[in-house]
């Protein structure tokens, strides 16, 4: 008998007052074996969580149901509509549960010494002297440094991977049989993520725990789950072991989601070409104030002496992780913040120019956002969105011919020009960011910051998203500098790379070149993570 | 009542999106353009304009709050009733019928000579005399109370005359019907307030747009000026200022609104410290757009939402200060229908509870039904309330 089975669970929500309820899992059936790891797969809105979240029976009942043939058991015993007392025996103690966000998962109010302790008097009645060794040894099994000066801290004192520590060293405070984790690395660096992995993997096999890993990112599966199952719009498609699904996708959507992660080369750009725009030894930073008369005491290097050239017609990614500086150096190019040294926008230095006689140079170098929710008024229509820019620049006669030039972006772009009419909300993430990019597209600029433009989508609409950009660039010849962390996406689009740590450029060159022969010993760790999901010891 | 579709349609179109996506995700793989790619449904409408399922799910969270809800239909109908004071209390009667001619009195002055009487002056038809004359050549259609605020009843003395069979409420201390002066008090006191509200809105909005897109130093001194014009006592001001001028209604919304402006500046200058570093006001401003422009199209519809939880406590806010200067007699010029003038004359004659009371009663049940619009209106708005 497996520690863990599921069967035919079914999860419905909603469904009251006529309106069609919404199933969010349909007849799942699963199981989770003593020391296995188990990698639930699928795109946003499969119910790969909600599946995750009714182990623990954690779900807002009552307006989520189970229907009746549904059955949880964990070893032996039936969790569904089980009694609030014993579940609560479980959770946290036999089965215990990591969550995606560790800014927001741990009490911003608690120590670390409280929010652990708390597990282990709840479940173990540990506490005092007792729960304080615990804690300790705790922290030094899930590798957080100076654990015991540590105790005292607070969830703001800590990076997003020491807290994903500390969340990790909660969860197996009380040696559970299972773990679930529910996209434990999403929200952590890549170098991070693969210490991360590392760590469950370890904790995995010492601890004898069953490893219920929820992500949508297939490196990781293939490195840490020896079963799979795919889930999509509520169905688990697939199941089998890893190597199986990978090698021999059955199931047409599996075989989809493999063929969409990013591949292909950007076709080479001219190196003749001329530059476009150029920074020479770009500064950003953010002065640090205190006392009583505000006096600068030191600087917050964001950006830290850049020099780059992006030539008509190519790519050049900036890669590193979050805090980097890459953001910044794609506004500071752009003049949305202010920046000391040299920006040379066709020869044109742009860096102290002030912001009315920029205005119509705005035209000619646009923005796309990372977050397509955000970056889209919700009360404008896209028609409104999209032609603002054109009225600005009064690039349109008439009202006719704005209309006429909006609908052309927009099929430009993959969209009916139907959807003019439409509001942000009603459209997927994907089409959203392809509204993005139609705003910047519309007025035919030379020069496109595109910052993260494709981290907040789905596996397969990302691979669309590249696939569309690759193609405007080659028909109207325009530059990018393509902003990401996900090194397979920037491997995907871009002639040339630049890795940045701490605000400063750490290694330049061509893309085929860095990323097969990295110099730099923090390139070399990028590459390790993002691709192997090797962890390297930070420096 | 059951036109509108229940709240959960939110949640079904909020996965009606889910499924879109997964199509887009899925479905659709290689090809960057979408041929014939499917649309979501068009949304809904509300009073013939389209609205957003946010806009649909705070429309129906009001309307679950069942009593905020009918408070609003009472106050609505309560005020449009007296804006039609005119032809519910008023000493001239609505229609005559004189000698095969209609004449509309409330409308319209006749002259005593109109009506077979001597004087060239406009007719008075409470007069017995001239309703004989009417009665002989016609008929006359009075209003419910054929009293307006400043008529002198029929009440035998001493005044104020209790309740009775023709003054409903008694009357005060100069013989005018308190049934009439309430409606027209009513009146009053709504539309003072509503148009304090609306121009303390205009400033307020402005002047926290102002601060908070910009920040800074203008931040920093606009706040700084604000505690101190805070801090002025304001009604000692309104009563130094109501001596040195006459006061009439628009005097004292000009006076009131020097210093009821300041509520909503901080929860405006709040929204927009938060919506100036929204991504899509930073893609305006890479695409060129000028700050107004943003200010107006991008920014303040954020704060809308803010403001509008704050107008039905400050409508009541405005009421409640008009009373008062009423009350102690630094209100409204002298006859004019005023609830605060009717508290005070309460006040003073305690022998007549009618007076106490019914102000009292009226400016309870006004200010209660405004509390529990701007209860469902707060509630309406709060993401975090579900509606079951």
């Amino acid at each position: 008998m497996s520690l863990l089975e599921i069967r035919d669970l079914s999860v419905t929500f909603g469904g009251w007052r006529g309106a069609p309820p919404v199933e969010a899992v349909k007849r799942a059936s699963f199981t989770l074996d003593r020391g296995e790891t188990l990698a639930l797969v699928g795109e946003s809105g499969s119910g790969k969580s909600v599946t995750a979240l009714s182990i623990l029976q954690l779900l807002p009942y009552p307006s989520a149901r189970h229907t009746p043939e549904s059955s949880i058991r964990f070893a032996g015993e039936e969790l569904v509509g089980g009694a609030p007392a014993r579940l609560r025996s479980i959770r946290g103690n036999r089965i215990a549960m990591i969550f995606q966000e560790p800014m927001t998962s741990l009490n911003p109010l608690h120590t670390l010494e409280k929010q652990i302790g708390e597990t282990l008097l709840i479940h173990k009645h540990m506490s005092g002297s007792a729960a304080r060794a615990r804690t300790l040894e705790l922290l030094r099994l899930v590798g957080l440094r100076d654990a015991e000066s540590r105790l005292g801290a607070y969830p703001h004192q800590l990076s997003g991977g020491q807290r994903q520590r500390v969340m990790i060293a909660m969860a197996i405070a009380n040696e559970p049989d299972i773990l679930i984790a529910d996209e434990p690395t999403t929200a952590l660096d890549v170098t991070i993520q693969a210490q991360i992995l590392e760590l469950m993997r370890d904790l995995k096999d010492r601890l004898g725990m069953a490893l219920l890993l929820i992500t949508h990112d297939l490196t990781i599966v293939r490195h840490m789950a020896e079963r799979v199952c795919v889930m999509t719009q509520g169905e688990i498609v697939e199941q089998g072991r890893t190597a199986d699904i990978f090698a021999q996708p059955q199931h047409p959507y599996t075989r989809r989601l493999l063929a969409a992660e990013p591949k292909g080369r950007v076709p080479p750009a001219d190196p003749a070409a001329p530059v476009l725009i150029e920074g020479d030894n770009v500064k950003v930073w953010f002065p640090i104030r205190s006392g009583i008369f505000r006096r600068i005491k030191g600087y917050v290097k964001a950006v830290d002496g850049v020099s780059l050239k992006v030539r008509a017609g190519s790519t050049l990614g900036v890669v590193g992780e979050s805090g980097s500086g890459k953001t910044t150096l794609g506004l500071a190019l752009l003049r949305l913040l202010d920046a000391e040294g040299a920006i040379r926008f066709k020869g044109r230095d742009i860096a102290q120019e002030r912001q009315r006689r920029l205005r119509p140079l705005r035209r000619e170098m646009q923005v796309v956002f990372q977050d397509p929710y955000s970056s889209l008024s919700p009360r404008l229509s896209i028609a409104q969105i999209v032609g603002e820019g054109l009225r600005v620049h009064n690039l349109s006669a008439s009202e006719a011919e704005r209309r006429q030039l909006i609908e052309e972006t927009l099929a430009e772009v993959g969209l009916d020009p139907a959807a003019a009419e439409r509001y942000p909300h009603e459209f997927s993430g994907g089409q959203r960011q392809r509204i993005a990019i139609a705003r910047a597209l519309v007025l035919k600029p030379r020069f496109l910051v595109l910052d993260e433009p494709t981290s907040a989508l789905d596996m397969s609409v990302q691979a669309q998203i590249v696939d569309l950009l690759r193609e405007l660039q080659e028909r109207y010849g325009l530059a990018y500098l393509f902003i990401s962390h996900d090194l397979k996406v920037v491997r995907a689009l871009s002639h040339e790379i630049l890795v940045m740590k701490d605000g400063e450029i750490v290694e330049s060159g061509s893309t085929e070149r860095v990323m097969t022969a990295p110099e730099h010993p923090y390139t070399r760790a990028l590459m390790a993570a993002a691709f192997d999901l090797a962890a390297v010891p930070a420096q | 009542m059951n036109d509108l579709p229940p709240a959960d349609e939110v949640k079904a179109e909020a996965k009606a999106t889910t499924a879109l996506e997964r199509k887009d995700a899925v479905g659709l793989v290689t090809p960057a353009r979408i041929p014939g790619q499917v649309l979501p449904p068009a949304g809904d409408t509300f009073l013939g304009r389209r609205i957003t399922p946010l806009t649909r799910r705070r429309l129906d969270n009001f309307r679950t709050n069942r009593r905020g809800f009918w408070s609003l239909w009472i106050f609505l109908v309560l005020f449009v009733a007296s804006l039609f004071a005119e032809f519910i209390a008023n000493d001239r009667p609505l229609l005559i019928q004189y000698d095969g001619a209609f004449y509309f009195p409330v409308f319209r002055n006749y002259p005593e000579t109109a009506f077979g009487g001597f004087l060239p002056s406009e007719a008075d038809y409470r007069d017995p005399a001239v309703k004989q004359m009417i009665d002989e050549k016609g008929w006359i259609v009075w209003p419910v109370i054929p009293f307006g605020y400043r008529t002198i009843t029929d009440a035998p003395g001493p005044y104020p005359a209790a309740p009775s069979r023709t003054d409903w409420l008694g009357t005060d201390d100069q013989g005018r019907d308190v049934l009439a002066r309430l409606i027209y008090g009513f009146r009053i006191s709504v539309l003072f307030g509503l148009a304090l509200t609306f121009f303390s809105s205009i400033v307020g909005v402005a002047a926290g747009a102002v601060q908070g897109y910009f920040g800074g130093l203008v931040d920093l001194g606009f706040q700084r000026f604000i505690e101190i014009w805070e801090g002025l006592p304001v009604l000692y001001l309104l009563i130094i200022l109501a001596t040195i001028v006459e006061p009439n209604f628009w005097w004292l919304l000009g006076l009131m609104l020097l210093f009821s402006w300041t509520s909503l500046v901080g929860v405006v200058r709040a929204e927009f410290l938060r919506g100036r570093n929204f991504d899509y006001v930073r893609a305006a401003r890479a695409l060129g757009v000028s700050d107004p422009v943003i200010i107006f199209r991008h920014v303040l519809p954020n704060a809308t939402v803010a403001t509008l939880t704050f107008l039905p406590f400050i409508l009541n806010g405005s009421i409640t200060t008009l009373t008062s200067l009423d009350f102690l007699g630094f209100g409204l010029p002298p006859g004019s229908p005023s609830l605060g003038e009717l508290l005070a004359q309460g006040k003073a004659n305690l022998q007549a509870p009618w007076l106490g009371i019914t102000a009292f009663v009226v400016l309870a049940i006004m200010l209660s039904l405004l509390i529990f619009v701007g209860e469902a209106v707060r509630d309406a708005f709060d993401p975090r309330k579900v509606v079951r």
